[in-house]
């Protein structure tokens, strides 16, 4: 017995080591950002504190629309998710209805070929559209999202029938029913899925590129990436070190925060990020 | 309430899931199915920036690329990648999976360290890791240069670059596939340890002979997510080395961007999402015939 | 039941409406506001015509015409801020015109920009762009023919006449003028004086030759310092490369026929300078092995790891306020020949839009190469200046005595020649770059590597013989 105590307590300390190695980038990230620059990179700081790569950045790259069309980007995206997959996973779920087998042949097909690889046909579909450079062509691809009809119906099936036929007795149409039976009785799978949209389109970074031209619709990720191509020279890793850290911060908290719940919505929605 | 006859009720059923999932089905259909198709007609076509429509060449672009050397570098590379991410990736995903799965007031914050680089965008971890890997100046060389090796560029050269690539990648995807491990591990009743253990089995044998053919259904899982998400992944080769040195790093989803918004040949970069459309259907092919995919989707 | 299916319709309708409303995404269309070096918060620009004019811009009324401008920034320093101002400076003064700057990254992200803008139907009105684009600008139709603009312009011949030749030479597709000259640039070598003292060399005798380069770099390489940096990255080596084909060939051959048509990439003289790079790497040990990037090189020669570089002019202001240590510039080191390439990017205007756009346009572009103005721009950036007229001003005079690190740049000028610049030029870098580096890291040997990328290179080109 003693000898698997000692065993369990060299796993630990294995465990933490490794963990540490892990953090490496993000501390050395966050010290970077908050030094003053030097012309000798270093994991721990050696230059004193500042804020001034931060405030430099901030005032660089316009951080502030950028925030702001991600955060539309990110909440629009989900909204429309919300309420299509919504009805589609009840359908699918529930009803029962002639011809879904083509339905599902659709999802599995998303699920198999990411949009992230159909670039090409999908900036000419949105060229003739005329949705080139707008908030909306970057979300358009991702209103019809299989992974989270998907994770609905998962639920709405496990949901029992007698809950939804007392409520049509009732008098419920089908929408009542989604919304008083259904939706609350799939809290989790919405949060998961939320979990899981937000993070993928704060992140996204290839089809926000090609979309948008202007910086009135660029994202975070798009603005990162121009700021650190750009051949700005003059010791550049301080300045690059913040402007990810400003990218990064908010999902970093609210995972920090809800740790659990992130890493349970990337289980139960693994069928890609 | 009217009666209506059974095939009224049928009918009327069948319009409301219709309309039900009509919104979504116009929306995957116009950006997942439509694209498909498109994809393979336009790689059948010449398609280049200032010509007003594609024009029919048959097979030519597919033919242009099989014999070129470039194609083919940049398919080995891009399984290579897959290689050297996914093994690795799954290994250590595992492993990390094990060592969580205790109780220890500790496994919170070594868990949260694991899994952190998963929700970062990997735009900004590349732009990091650029500096870590950059030549003399960055934390690897130094790191090299004090243990009295020659600092390596491991960017520059084509030997290191994509392994380079892939321990940046492995450090972010280990946390997110040792999620999918810990999950299955979790699942797997503890009455069959604890029968195993009483039978005198130590933890290393009811690891090998319990834990993971019990996880067989996981490691498909988790190896068709990887691989799919090896392929589609192409940001940092973006920001650290635009294919470079002499499209060492090239994956096959940069140089589809790389055709169609650096030189703006459509019909080229459709023959290559072609490809890539095979190589994924390929890639889930096992999924489906696997009879165990069930434990994640049901 | 009736009740029941008009509800869910009107839920999918309703669903679909929201889907394509998007939030109140904004539509920018060609009026995007803003750049990316202002911190203010755009204006939704929802319909195009609330975008708010910055700083002195307020005389901008609704009604007034707005021209969208692209423009990369592709040195350090604080030249988006500037190209900001310079904007609101032309909205003052003219109030019936709004021009909208839209920062679009460095140049290769600007070029991508650009054609993604014209394939969704909302090119932007005028651009600045690399020189070498201009046949592909003017065989996509992307980009109009400026001969009519300059024509009638009262004094547009002597307009013409007072740019640079070595800059005015390429901006012409067949014969006709497609780009206006604006951030020009050329390669030089800045060299840290103190490291020459420090090992000996009179630090106002930089190397003039190519053996003197050898020379002094192995005095000054030692172990935490190599002698010679050249960035070899794709989208740069093929700039630093043409200089050294240019200083290697017996009559100032160029990699390319004037009318961009065909390359020569693999002439005796071309291998040897490609040689030459590589001796420097393997052979004298006197320049970092593998690639480096072109942003990081001057890092490196600010932190004294370095102590010659190849570099641009356009570096001038970043290193002149950054460097600890006493620098010089000088002229490319010549091989049989001086020579240096130039580079940068040019004004364009797109094709296809209405006569008073136009006008605008051209209006707009008048303004930013006026004399003064270009010599302020030269001085802030480190931009060689692109006309006759303004080393006139006191501005420019004054500029050089105080810095005359920077008055090497526009004395080289006389022997510089264009880069790389051909049809389809994307490609053609891109194919030289991947050659160039395949000899670096050892898999051609250079001649291997330069008939490889000859070979590539007239297959490209194929179609425009």
């Amino acid at each position: 017995m003693k000898k698997k105590k000692a065993v369990g307590a060299v796993i630990t300390v294995f465990a933490v080591l490794l963990g540490l190695l892990w953090l490496i980038p993000l501390i050395w990230l966050v010290g970077t950002a908050f030094s003053v620059p030097s012309f000798h990179m270093t994991l721990f700081p050696t230059t004193s504190f500042t804020l001034d790569n931060i405030k430099y950045v901030w005032n660089a790259i316009p951080f502030g629309t950028y925030y702001i069309n991600t955060l539309i980007l990110v909440v629009c995206t989900f909204a429309v998710q919300f309420v299509t997959s919504t009805m589609a996973a009840y359908a699918l779920g529930v009803l029962d209805f002639k011809g879904s087998a083509l339905v599902f042949a659709v999802i599995f097909m998303q699920i198999i070929i990411p949009n992230d690889v159909l670039i090409t046909p999908n900036f000419m579909t949105l060229s003739e559209l005329k949705m080139v450079d707008t908030k909306i062509g970057m979300m358009l691809p991702f209103y019809g999202s299989a992974l989270a009809i998907f994770l609905l119906r998962q639920h709405f099936k496990s949901i029992p029938r007698a809950l939804a036929d007392a409520a049509r007795i009732d008098g419920a149409t089908t929408w009542q029913t989604i919304w008083r039976v259904y939706m609350p009785c799939a809290k989790p799978a919405y949060l998961s899925f939320a979990v899981i949209s937000v993070s993928y389109h704060w992140n996204n970074y290839l089809w926000p590129l090609i979309v948008t031209n202007s910086p009135a619709n660029r994202t975070l990720t798009v603005g990162l990436a121009i700021f650190a191509k750009s051949k700005e020279a003059n010791m550049q890793w301080a300045n690059v070190c913040a402007a990810a850290f400003i990218i990064i911060i908010p999902l970093l908290l609210a995972f920090f925060v809800a740790q659990k719940q992130f890493m349970s919505s990337f289980v139960s929605a693994g069928i890609k990020e | 309430m009217k009666t209506y006859t059974k095939k009224q009720r049928e009918l009327k059923k069948n319009l409301v899931g219709w309309l039900l999932v009509a919104p979504s089905l116009v929306f995957m259909t116009c950006f997942t199915v439509w694209p498909i198709f498109r994809s393979i007609y336009l790689s059948l076509t010449k398609y280049r920036m200032g010509m007003a429509k594609p024009e029919w060449i048959g097979f030519e672009n597919y033919i242009n690329l099989f014999q070129s050397g470039l194609f083919w570098k940049v398919m080995g590379n891009t399984l290579y990648f897959a290689l050297i991410t996914i093994v690795p990736s799954m290994v250590v995903g595992l492993f990390l999976a094990t060592i969580v799965n205790r109780k220890s007031r500790l496994t919170g914050f070594v868990r949260t360290a694991y899994f952190y680089p998963v929700i970062m965008p990997m735009i900004a971890i590349a732009s990091i890791w650029m500096f870590i890997y950059m030549a003399k100046n960055g934390l690897w060389d130094q790191l090299l240069v004090s243990f009295g090796r020659k600092p390596m560029n491991v960017l520059s050269s084509k030997k290191t670059v994509l392994p380079a690539m892939a321990v940046m990648y492995v450090w972010k995807e280990a946390g997110y596939l040792m999620v999918f491990f810990l999950s299955g591990i979790q699942s797997i009743s503890e009455e069959v340890n604890e029968a195993a253990r009483i039978d005198g089995a130590g933890s290393w044998t009811i690891f090998r002979r319990i834990t993971l053919p019990l996880l067989a259904p996981t490691f498909l899982f988790v190896s068709t997510i990887a691989l799919t998400n090896s392929f589609k992944l192409v940001d940092h080769v973006v920001i650290m080395t635009e294919g470079a040195p002499n499209n060492a790093s090239t994956l096959l989803l940069y140089y589809i961007y790389q055709q169609g918004f650096t030189n703006f040949n459509y019909g080229v970069s459709s023959a290559l999402t072609t490809v890539m459309l095979l190589l994924l259907m390929v890639v889930a092919l096992p999924r489906f015939l696997s009879q165990d995919k069930k434990i994640h989707y049901n | 039941m009736r009740k029941k299916i008009a509800l869910v319709t009107a839920a999918s309708l309703l669903a679909s409406v929201v889907a394509l409303s998007g939030c109140g995404g904004g539509n920018s269309g060609g009026n995007s506001g803003g750049g990316d070096n202002a911190s203010q918060t755009q204006a939704q620009a929802a319909g195009g015509t609330e975008t708010k004019a910055e700083g002195g811009g307020d005389t901008a009324s609704g009604d007034a015409m707005h021209l969208t401008f692209y423009y990369p920034v592709n040195v350090g320093g604080s030249a988006a801020q500037l190209i900001e101002a310079l904007c609101n400076d032309f909205n003052a003064e003219n109030p019936d015109i709004v021009v909208e700057p839209v920062y679009t990254g460095n140049y290769d992200d600007t070029v991508t920009k650009l054609q993604t803008a014209v394939q969704g139907g909302t090119p932007p009105e005028v651009f600045v762009s690399l020189a070498t684009q201009r046949f592909t600008m003017a065989s996509t139709g992307m980009a109009m023919p400026l001969d009519d603009l300059i024509a009638a312009d009262e004094d547009g011949k002597e307009y013409i006449e007072d740019f640079l030749p070595g800059f005015m030479e390429d901006s012409y597709v067949d014969g006709q003028i497609y780009s206006i000259p604006f951030q020009r640039s050329t390669m030089v070598m800045f060299y840290n004086k103190n490291a020459f003292k420090e090992v000996g060399l009179d630090p106002e005798k930089p190397p003039t030759t190519w053996d003197e380069v050898v020379e002094y770099g192995k005095k000054l390489t030692n172990e935490n310092r190599y002698g010679v940096g050249l960035a070899l990255n794709s989208g740069s080596a093929q700039w630093a490369f043409t200089g050294f084909c240019l200083q290697n060939s017996e009559n100032g051959e160029n990699l390319m026929t004037e009318d961009g048509k065909a390359v020569m990439f693999d002439t005796p003289g071309n291998i040897e300078a490609l040689q030459f790079w590589l001796d420097l790497q393997n052979k004298y040990e006197i320049m970092a092995p593998g690639i480096v990037q072109w942003t990081d090189l001057p890092t490196q020669f600010l932190a004294g790891e370095v102590a010659m570089i190849y570099h641009t002019t356009g570096n001038m202001a970043n290193i002149s306020q950054n460097a600890e240590f006493e620098f010089g510039t000088c002229f490319l080191p010549g091989g049989k020949r001086q020579a240096a390439p130039t580079g940068g990017g040019n004004f364009y205007i797109s094709n296809g839009l209405s006569e008073d756009r136009v006008q605008a346009a051209w209006k707009f572009i008048r303004f930013m190469t006026e004399p003064e103005r270009a010599a302020q721009w030269s001085l802030d950036t480190g931009y060689v200046a692109t006309r006759q007229s303004c080393f006139e001003t006191d501005l420019m005079k004054d500029y050089y005595e105080e810095l005359p690190q920077a008055k090497v740049a526009y004395e080289q000028i006389d022997i510089a020649k264009p880069e790389l610049t051909t049809y389809n030029a994307a490609e053609i870098w891109r194919i030289l770059n991947d050659n160039i580096q395949s000899a670096v890291v050892g898999d051609a040997t250079p001649e291997e590597a330069l008939k490889a990328a000859q070979e590539q290179a007239t297959e490209v080109l194929a179609e425009y013989q």
